[in-house]
């Protein structure tokens, strides 16, 4: 199977990098843009193991089944390196390494790749860090940025890249991948890629995932019954809450073993006293877990407003009668109802309440639980 | 001042110890413990001490130690008898974090101190070294507890005490200026009461305070929330400027406005008794009753407005505006005036 089989709906992407993997238009920087789940650091990885193919015909590299191929799909490939964090930014540090390992020539492959998968999670200081090492790359290094969109990353930066835009792929597309490659439900397999608005990775996990689908349609349904400034307080408490226990909940087990290894590797055994030349390595490790826990509680907030936000985009879908499919069809009944109700300005502000929300929560340092009560107050 | 308060032990309890003695009326003895985390009460008990000691014998040779860092046998050095007879003061701090060989010495040594030599220790709060606390307290030596004073009441009488200890008067009006604006530091506020018997030339009044200390009034977080949803912009600026000055960060300020407001917004949606909302809610009957009162002035709109303007204020503190005291009013101003809408 090709390595471009994964990215779907994207035909004219695919095309762009084929070439390039063939040699007609490679550049040493590359900026892969698109909306969260369309795919950027699918399709980043899919050219890494293009360009390190090991077959000879250059039109039919990416073949997907030869060593350099698999090796860079299971990102374990010696030159292809991966840069993400589970953290709110990537460090200033880290960009460092990054710049020290671009350095190198390869060892296996054809190319040096860097892949910096959350390249919109770096702060201008540590963007500029790598700026040099961008613009005068090793004659044998690529540099692969994925970010949201091309207004996420510095201006010197993106300047420097040669740009590559993923749409949103339509809904059916990443039905047909979810069947293919899950082996999905096809019925329950439409259902959540239009409740997940065609993001790939959550469509997946509303499929495998039973509660979370749950979850989700619970959330839809918290507009229907918002009546007072009481119930709004209440359902934010509920709300931050449900994102807090679900982020602690994965979190705590992933917490307790990797503080178990550390303590392994520094030669304490369970129960004794931690002597205090090494106490700055388990604090170390205690901060990264707790940026690590800030994150997901954001990440899954943001995730229940968007859930949110599709019920008023249903509403304003009815109320303007253009005739565009619904994402929550299940609620057809309820959403008319509702957008009887109410005027599509009213239902735009309520929309604005939330995406403010959603930018304050993810971008400010900002008390999530206030945040969400001045929202829930703007949707009564 | 009365000679030794003592406060009285249960009759049941082994009545051996000279029990708790008050802080300004302890007297040397050859064990002397003062327990409790008022660091600044300890040093004047400890003072107290010193300086009667060094009254009767002038000669007197002083040893300090920390518990925190003691190596065996030091404690035995510092109390044998002297070659020339004199009196010797041991004094041992941080018996909080004391040593295991701290820990058998002094055990040792209250068995049988010497009555030539006069031991203090100093003792912060904790449970470490609780053997050693209790066999002083079985023990006849007097025991000093130095707790914090939480309430005004109690920093006002420990002003009224402070002037009658020196035979000075202070007016009471005085004395809850001074507790009004340097209270919540009880070293801060000794500092002052001296301060004030070296300027003041008769009795301390109210106007002699407000000389040195008006116009600087100790504001929490809490008073500045408290003022703006009573509707009291006035008071709310005014209570956020002196907070701001005495060093509370906008942020917290925020959060304290937050708090109140959510409260006030769960409690206007419950229905029946201060008792019963309280318990539903899981808060404190007498938070439930506050709301209860000041929810009077307010309409659902105005508070879902003055939520909006202190989750915008949240923002504007955290970085997105220039100006972090100018956002805070701006959403006490809001939450003032949305308080008097009805």
């Amino acid at each position: 199977m090709s390595v471009w089989a994964d990215l779907r709906g994207q035909a004219h992407v695919v095309e762009q990098l084929r070439r390039a993997a063939a040699g007609e238009g490679l550049t040493h920087a590359w900026l892969f843009t698109g909306p969260p789940g369309s795919g950027r650091s699918t399709a980043a990885k899919a050219f890494a193991a293009a360009l390190n193919c090991e077959v000879d015909d250059v039109l039919a590299r990416g073949c997907g089944v030869c060593e350099g191929c698999r090796e860079v799909l299971g990102e374990t490939h010696p030159d292809v390196v991966f840069v993400r964090t589970e953290k709110v930014t990537i460090t200033i540090d880290e960009a460092r390494e990054m710049v020290a390992k671009a350095g190198d020539r390869p060892q296996a492959g054809r190319w040096r790749i860097i892949v910096v998968e959350d390249a919109d999670r770096m702060a201008e200081r540590t963007t500029n860090v790598l700026l040099k090492a961008i613009e005068e790359p090793t004659p044998r290094t690529v540099w692969m940025l994925c970010a949201p969109s091309p207004a996420d990353v510095l201006v010197t930066i993106r300047s420097r890249c040669r740009p590559v835009g993923l749409r949103l792929p339509p809904v059916e597309d990443v039905a047909a991948l979810l069947v293919e490659r899950d082996g999905a439900d096809p019925h329950l397999a439409l259902e959540a890629a239009r409740a997940a608005q065609s993001h790939i990775g959550i469509a997946r996990r509303l499929v495998q995932d039973a509660a979370a689908r749950e979850r989700r349609s619970e959330t839809v349904r918290l507009p229907l019954s918002l009546k007072t400034v009481s119930q709004a307080v209440a359902l934010a408490e509920q709300l931050t809450r449900i994102a807090t226990d679900e982020a602690t909940s994965s979190n705590e087990e992933r917490g307790a073993a990797e503080r178990a290894r550390l303590l392994a590797t520094l030669g304490i055994r369970e129960g004794d006293k931690l002597p205090p030349s090494l106490r700055a390595q388990v604090r170390q490790l205690e901060e990264d877990q707790k940026r690590r826990a800030k994150r997901s509680v954001t990440d899954s907030l943001d995730r229940t407003l968007t859930d949110l936000l599709s019920f008023y985009r249903d509403v304003l879908v009815i109320q303007l009668g253009n005739g565009v499919e619904l994402v929550n069809s299940g609620l057809a009944a309820e959403v008319a109802e509702f957008a009887a109700g109410s005027t599509p300005e009213k239902t735009l502000a309520r929309m604005d309440a939330i995406n403010l929300t959603r930018q304050r929560i993810t971008t400010t340092n900002v008390a999530p639980l206030l945040a969400v009560e001045a929202m829930a107050v703007g949707l009564i | 001042m009365s000679p030794a308060t003592r406060s009285g032990r249960s009759p049941g309890a082994r009545a051996s110890s000279a029990g708790t003695v008050d802080w300004r009326s302890v007297a040397p003895a050859p064990v002397v413990l003062v327990v409790g985390p008022e660091d600044y009460l300890a040093a004047r008990a400890m003072d107290a001490v010193r300086s009667q000691v060094r009254g009767v014998s002038p000669d007197l040779e002083l040893t300090r130690l920390d518990a925190g860092s003691y190596a065996g046998g030091e404690l035995l050095l510092a109390a044998s008898p002297s070659l020339f007879g004199e009196r010797k003061l041991v004094e041992v701090h941080g018996l909080e974090s004391m040593t295991e060989e701290f820990l058998r010495d002094a055990l040792a040594y209250v068995a049988a101190p010497d009555e030539d030599v006069v031991l203090v220790l100093r003792h912060a709060g904790g449970t470490r070294g609780k053997k050693l606390l209790d066999a002083v307290k079985a023990s006849p030596a007097p025991i000093v507890d130095c707790q914090p004073l939480k309430k005004d009441a109690d920093k006002a009488a420990f002003v009224a005490a402070e002037f009658r200890g020196s035979g000075r008067r202070i007016e009471r009006e005085a004395i809850e200026a001074l507790v009004a604006a340097v209270g919540s530091s009880l070293a801060e506020l000794a500092a002052a009461c001296s301060q004030l018997q070296l300027d003041a030339a008769s009795t301390v009044d109210a106007a002699t305070v407000e000389k040195y200390y008006g116009g600087r009034v100790e504001a929490t977080a809490f008073k500045v929330a408290d003022a703006a949803l009573a509707g009291d912009a006035a008071r709310a600026l005014s209570a956020f400027r002196h907070a701001l000055d005495t060093g509370v960060d906008p942020v917290p300020m925020v959060a304290a406005v937050a708090a109140k407001l959510r409260t006030l917004a769960r409690v206007a949606g419950a229905q029946g008794s201060a008792n019963q909302i309280a318990r539903e809610l899981g808060m404190q009957p007498w938070l439930v009753e506050q709301a209860q009162r000041d929810i009077r002035g307010w309409t659902p709109q105005s508070l879902a407005e003055a939520i909006r303007a202190v989750a915008e204020a949240d923002a504007q503190v955290k970085g997105l505006a220039r100006d972090p005291a100018y956002a805070v009013e701006h959403a006490l101003g809001v939450v003032s005036a949305a308080a008097q809408a009805r």
